[in-house]
């Protein structure tokens, strides 16, 4: 469904990914591993055209998408959750979910406020509250029922348990999970490997830049040899 | 006395209401594109100007009447759409000093524009049908068209708020405002919005302008007497804050009528000095935010400085003695312009010397060349001082305005620093202008000749040679010696700088001063050369005139504001001997040269 292949990215001269290659199916959540700093974010953001790739491709739904600009790459399905939520503090809950809203795409249920209120519910009473005066767990919530609301077919989160107290990681990965069920392709980056292992089906491991690791979820549970290489601090 | 006072408010909301007009455009565009819009007083203008042709060639009544204004706030719009479509749309990557610079060009445009459709006269138009008469309160007369503005005034504030309120058009405009690449990731095409902030934006420019016809005559002057104070409107409340706008248009309206009556003589000055004070306690202004993240660089990003080539010293030698002797065999009027030049050449070193190795940016740079002129007329006249003493005097003179205002200048950054150092040339030109008894005013100081043996014209050209090339040699002695080095440092990492133990602030301070010094001494030079000062000579045009030849040259290259100095006085002089419509040339230059070479002349060469 998005595939990258050998993607290169900088930041000015700074050569930051080095060569990416990564699929992600449908309806799968692949879980995108790393350290801080190897590089999560910014895989992100190229697929996102927010920093433009400076070589290599990126596929979505049979497409070359890498060079469009971000609001076509969002146009085209792919949602994009940023790890620093990036709330509209002086928007209230509404308004930035209306933001994000796009006409209903085929062959999906279109989402609407009350239908993000269902996943999130304490979103719910707080509707007219501007998202500056909201705690962290809640505007994380906010932010995916933002991206939810372009009725994307792929969302990219970025570590959406960072700074979350553990309570509130496990709303997060209920949430996950029944995005997933509802047949959403998510592709999540994320070093917390509770969460990540409580909700992938898929993972790969980026460090540096390019990825040293790719398999099914099963695998890298067994793999402890892997883990401890390229997971613990 | 009451009623006086009531009616004192009452004006003062009037101006109120025509300033928000204007500011509400100007920070609703700023918010959204980042784009500080220096055409948007020319859109001002020219909706007071359709306002007038509509008003005087349609039949009277209330419908035509105000179907025009309506109808030239729509035009007005229309012509933004045309700007933004055209030009802006191809720099919003730009460093944000182009992009004012792009707009001022099409300052100029629309003013030749304006100049050849509607002539230089004043114009007055006909009163607003009904509407000629006055209300009295507490005995005291009010105009019955000042009500009805005020009225507009709400009403437009009203619509405004409920238009972002309740208007999905609203709510992107709000959270492009905050963060306009989340708004884009979220899949909204910005170019839509863009334009369409630029049509809102522009139509209450022009519907502000418009609505002054009645009250004032329509003048060409009017673009950049209203986008100064437009600019302390929209700064003091906060770039991108319509509530701050109207907050400090209020404010400013208040202030202006009621500073009237009690400092007649400083109306203009106090506007700026609360801009100013305003921007040192509240960096962003009254209601403003500061900006999410992402900040723009002002200035272009360059390779580092580098001393000249050893060719480079050949070329620079082989010029400075043809130049030298030069006045051996030149006519009288190629003197003239060679004395331009090398005073230009001072100028725009002066500049560079704080934007290139200091990187922080000046609006308001004629302030400083200004000081030093009328520091030497007015030692001439007041005191009947001899030129020397009044040529050693001017530097100090601008060196401690520089050290005054720049100790407020560079404690801000980007467009803030930009729009405080511009409010402080206001000051100092609003001095100039307004303080007529010790200036002269609008006439300025005359008979500021040098003594006889500075008469004639080669022996001026020597002397402005050398003072001019010495002052500029000095400069660069400055950036190449460690107090440069320490410059640079601050300007390519604070962090960095302080942590080496470099006071960064202080370092910026001192730069400042002795740039402004230098430019005061360009000023009184300038003075003698033209035997009389004027309040212009510290006014916006002259401001950008240094900013052109330093961009020209390339922010970044110590030869730079040389060859853009010589380059610019060269077309400029050329252009008004070729053309009444120079303005518009220049202005078209200046947005091409935007457009198609961001790095400057000197640039050019580097990359050939
Ligand atoms: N705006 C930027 N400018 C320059 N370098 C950057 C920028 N953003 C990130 N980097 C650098 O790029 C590299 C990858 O950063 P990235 O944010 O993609 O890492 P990450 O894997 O998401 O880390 P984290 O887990 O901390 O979020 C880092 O070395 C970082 O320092
Ligand atoms: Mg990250």
């Amino acid at each position: 469904m998005l595939r990258l292949s050998d993607l290169h990215a900088h930041y000015g001269r700074a050569h930051i990914l080095q060569g990416v290659s990564l699929h992600v199916r449908p309806g799968e959540v692949h879980v995108l591993l790393g350290r801080n700093g190897a590089g999560k974010s910014t895989t992100m953001k190229a697929i996102m055209g927010l920093v433009p790739p400076t070589s290599g491709g990126v596929e979505f739904l049979g497409q070359p998408i890498a060079g469009l600009e971000p609001f076509e790459v969002a146009r085209r399905g792919l949602g994009y959750v940023p790890e620093e939520r990036r709330v509209f503090a002086e928007l209230t809950v509404a308004e930035n979910l209306e933001v994000g809203r796009q006409k209903p795409r085929e062959g999906l249920a279109p989402w609407s406020v009350e239908r993000i209120c269902g996943v999130f519910p304490s979103l719910a009473a707080m509707l007219k509250r501007p998202g500056g005066r909201m705690s962290g767990g809640e505007q994380q919530m906010l932010t995916i029922g933002r991206t939810l609301m372009g009725n994307p077919r792929l969302v990219l989160l970025d570590e959406p348990s960072e700074g979350l107290a553990p309570v509130i990681v496990d709303r997060m990965a209920d949430a996950v999970r029944a995005l997933r069920a509802e047949g959403m392709s998510i592709l999540l980056s994320e070093q917390n490997w509770h969460f990540a292992s409580r909700v992938g089906d898929a993972a790969s491991i980026i460090e540096k830049g390019a990825i040293v690791w790719r398999g099914s979820m099963a695998e890298l549970l067994a793999d402890e040899a892997a883990r401890g290489r390229y997971l613990t601090v | 006395m009451l009623g006086n006072l009531v009616v004192q408010a009452l004006s003062g909301l009037a101006s109120a209401a025509s300033l928000f007009l204007v500011s509400a455009g100007l920070t609703v565009i700023f918010g959204v594109t980042r784009i500080v819009n220096f055409a948007h007083g020319s859109f001002y203008m020219l909706g007071a100007y359709l306002g007038w042709t509509l008003a005087t060639n349609l039949p009277r009544g209330h419908v035509p009447f105000w179907g025009g204004v309506v109808l030239a706030a729509v035009i007005v719009g229309l012509v933004g759409v045309v700007v933004e479509l055209l030009l802006l749309r191809r720099i919003y990557k730009a460093p944000e000093l182009f992009q004012l610079l792009a707009t001022f060009g099409v300052v100029l445009v629309v003013q030749d524009a304006a100049l050849w459709i509607w002539g230089p006269q004043d114009l007055l138009g006909p009163r607003a049908p009904g509407l000629r008469g006055a209300v009295y309160i507490l005995d005291s007369r009010f105009p019955l068209y000042d009500l009805v503005l005020i009225g507009i005034g709400i009403a437009v504030f009203l619509l405004l708020w409920l238009l972002f309120q309740r208007t999905r058009f609203g709510i992107l405009v709000r959270a492009a405002t905050a963060d306009r690449e989340m708004v884009g990731a979220l899949g909204v095409n910005q170019r839509l919005l863009f334009t369409g902030v630029f049509f809102l934006g522009s139509a209450l420019a022009g519907l502000a302008g418009a609505l002054q016809v009645p009250r004032e005559s329509v003048n060409l002057q009017m673009d950049l007497a209203i986008i100064a104070e437009a600019f302390v409107v929209v700064v003091v409340g906060g770039l991108g804050s319509l509530p701050g706008a109207a907050l400090a248009a209020l404010l400013l309206g208040q202030m202006q009528a009621f500073g009237i009556l009690v400092f007649p003589q400083i109306t203009l000055v106090l506007v700026f000095l609360v801009m100013a004070a305003v921007l040192v306690v509240r960096p962003y202004g009254l209601l403003g935010r500061a900006p999410a993240g992402h900040a723009a660089s002002l200035a272009p990003v360059e390779p580092p400085i580098a001393p000249l080539s050893p060719r480079g010293r050949l070329v620079a030698g082989v010029a400075l003695v043809l130049a030298l002797l030069a006045p051996l065999v030149l006519a009288d009027y190629a003197l003239v312009v060679m004395t331009e030049i090398c005073l230009a050449i001072l100028f725009a070193a002066t500049l560079h010397f704080i934007m290139g190795p200091g990187g922080m940016a000046s609006f308001g740079h004629a302030a400083y060349f200004g000081i030093g002129a009328y520091a030497a007329a007015l030692l001439v006249k007041h005191l009947a001082a001899p030129m020397e003493l009044s040529l050693l005097a001017a530097p100090f003179a601008a060196g401690i305005a520089g050290l005054a205002f720049g100790w407020f200048c560079v404690r801000l950054s980007g467009v803030y620093a930009a729009m405080l150092t511009m409010a402080f040339a206001q000051i100092a030109w609003s001095t100039a202008f307004q303080w007529v008894d010790f200036t002269g005013g609008d006439n300025g100081i005359l008979g500021v000749w040098p003594p006889a043996w500075a008469v004639p014209k080669p022996v001026q050209a020597w002397g402005t040679l050398i003072l001019c090339l010495g002052g500029a040699f000095l400069l660069r002695r400055a950036i190449f010696a460690p107090f440069g080095a320490a410059l640079r440092a601050q300007r390519d990492s604070v962090l960095r700088a302080e942590a080496i133990g470099i006071d960064t602030m202080r370092i910026r301070w001192f730069a400042f001063a002795i740039a402004a010094a230098f430019a005061g001494l360009a000023g009184a030079l300038f003075a003698f050369t033209k035997g009389s000062v004027f309040p212009t000579y510290m006014a916006i045009p002259r401001s950008i005139d240094g900013l052109m030849m330093v961009l020209l040259g390339g922010v970044q290259t110590v030869t730079g504001p040389i060859l853009g100095a010589i380059a610019y006085t060269g077309l400029h002089e050329q252009l008004m001997r070729v053309t009444e419509l120079w303005r518009a040339v220049l202005g078209a230059i200046i947005i091409a040269l935007v457009l198609f070479f961001p790095r400057g002349l000197a640039g050019l060469g580097a990359r050939s």
